[in-house]
């Protein structure tokens, strides 16, 4: 995605893998347009975000899983003050809690997509949008979402 | 009365002291000189040589090293010193707690509890930090443009209001009491800039749903409360505001991460508001006014759901203005003026309020008010809460 194309202006601080390396499937997976979660190898349970054990049954090491990037809005918010100065002069946009019903109902924050102004409404159906940012350094994809009919 | 392992009634408020409130970046010296300020006016107001004080706690990342304090002060010795875990103001009452803890299990005598801001020597809570680069959990939520402390909870509140049907004005009527309660109070930095319905509702928005009013300030100053033990302050000159109760924490799973909270419409208060309760052999009918830490008012109106004062489908009912002004509101609520309107000296100024009350001393005292409740710092975790109580309530 070239510059300008992103949600949110350049300038923000820009994600990367953490050093001992919990995170880095996810990172890696979303650069490839897939979206993954951890899975508990013993209990089956989904589990975001990363965590070096399942806190469910506490066994190590959960697997990286490819989940459906599709989910419901849980709560949401219309941020208007710039505390960054990356957003000074943008104006309003929308910041969303994503549930994902197919993936032990785990949340994702992320953008939604379209109009800043428009209504959101809590338990809507949305969709993930890979937001790639190739000239970073290092390239990044943020996972962003849209509503769906 | 209360839990069989209690701190109810062994440690009391002895004395409390605070620095001239300034708004954000304007105190006329270093945030160790003022931290160093309020501390000598607790010792003052309690009648007690700064040299016997031997402990201090602390919260929230406090930059003033007790061991620095110890040395500037003097101190013949420094036998207790304590940081309470996590951001925020939800350390405010635990770190009274930790200070007791200490008194009541003999490892010191004279434990100050203070908080120190200067911001303007440092960096701004509300702005984003310095740097490029994220990792960890801001690494999902920063790049999204979800980073000041409003914009971490505003989509809790936001669920919250959606679940139970609460509308703006029971945000509202939280700001107006404590802008009401400053206008009585000299100290407060919003005295004289009183605050009406229209101009709450006119006010821009900061992140929906949270308006300008419902957001606290950022000031500088410093607070401190001297605690020693509940035979030691009988004998000194101001009436003992006693522990009768507290409890710090949070639910299951509260800090999951990017938002994974499973109880993610609270205070974080659910688990943590019982202890209390249990301990101090209290309800919140016993309660006569409430210091609740408004980070957001949102944070307020939560908390004072998960202690038990209306449940979340009474909001819209309890919280009006009328209810939480003193002296004849059902429940005086930030009676000081609090984190939005007399000082956001990172709550620390509520408990200070809390103990006023008890004295009779507050300039909008809830008549006879011998039971006082301090919430610390809803939202984050851990958090905190504590009873105080006059000598006839043990």
């Amino acid at each position: 995605m070239s510059a300008g194309a992103s949600y949110l202006p350049a300038g923000l601080p820009r994600p990367v893998p953490e050093t001992d390396g919990l995170d880095q499937p996810y990172w890696e997976g979303t650069r490839a347009r897939r979206l993954l979660v951890q899975r508990c190898r013993g209990c089956r349970g989904f589990q975001w975000g990363p965590e070096w054990i399942c806190h469910r049954c506490l066994a190590p090491d959960p697997e990286w899983v490819e989940v459906p990037p599709r989910g419901r809005i849980y709560s949401w918010e219309r941020a208007w003050h710039p505390v960054h100065p990356a957003l000074r002069d943008h104006g309003p946009y929308i910041v969303v809690l994503v549930e994902l019903p197919e993936a032990g109902a785990v949340r994702m924050v992320g953008n939604l997509l379209g109009d800043p102004a428009q209504e959101v409404p809590i338990g809507a159906a949305v969709e993930a949008v890979f937001e790639p940012h190739d000239d970073a350094t290092p390239p990044f994809t943020l996972v962003q979402w849209r509503r769906t009919p | 009365m209360g839990a069989a392992r209690s701190i109810r009634g062994r440690v009391a408020v002895a004395g409390i002291g605070e620095t001239t409130y300034y708004k954000h970046g304007q105190a006329p010296r270093s945030e160790f000189a003022l931290a160093l300020e309020a501390i000598l006016r607790a010792c003052e107001d309690a009648g007690l040589d700064p040299r016997q004080v031997d402990g201090f706690a602390s919260y929230s990342n406090d930059r003033n090293d007790p061991s620095r304090l110890a040395a500037a002060l003097g101190l013949p010795e420094l036998r207790f010193s304590n940081m309470q875990w996590g951001g925020g103001g939800g350390g405010g009452s635990a770190a009274v707690g930790n200070a007791a803890a200490a008194v009541a299990a003999g490892y010191a005598d004279c434990v100050v509890v203070f908080r120190a801001l200067a911001q303007g020597q440092f960096q701004r809570f509300g702005a984003a930090p310095p740097g490029g680069a994220v990792s960890g959990e801001a690494a999902l939520t920063f790049p999204y443009g979800l980073i000041s402390p409003a914009q971490r909870f505003a989509m809790r509140v936001m669920r919250f209001m959606h679940d139970h049907g609460v509308r703006p004005g029971a945000q509202r009527a939280i700001a107006l009491a404590s802008y009401h309660h400053a206008q009585a109070n000299k100290r407060a930095v919003m005295h004289g800039r009183p605050l009406t319905a229209e101009a709450y509702d006119a006010s821009r928005w900061i992140v929906e749903p949270f308006r300008l009013f419902d957001c606290c300030m950022e000031n500088d100053g410093a607070a401190a409360l001297v605690l020693v033990s509940a035979e030691r302050a009988r004998d000194l000159r101001r009436p003992p505001a006693y522990l009768l109760g507290v409890a710090q924490g949070s639910e299951y799973r509260n800090a999951a991460r990017a938002h994974n909270a499973p109880t993610y419409a609270s205070s974080s208060f659910t688990t943590v508001a019982p202890h209390l309760w249990e301990m101090a052999g209290l309800g919140p009918e016993d309660v006569h006014v409430v210091q609740s830490y408004e980070n957001f008012t949102g944070g307020v109106l939560m908390s004072l759901v998960e202690h038990g004062f209306f449940a979340p489908e009474e909001a819209n009912d309890f919280l009006t203005p009328e209810n939480l002004i003193a002296p004849s509101g059902r429940l005086p609520l930030n009676t000081s003026g609090g984190n939005l309107a007399e000082c956001y000296m990172h709550g620390l100024e509520l408990q200070i309020e809390a103990v006023r009350q008890l004295r009779g001393e507050s300039t909008s005292q809830v008549p006879g008010a011998r039971v006082g409740l301090v919430i610390s710092g809803p939202m984050v975790t851990p958090v905190s809460s504590m009873l105080v109580g006059t000598g006839d309530t043990l």
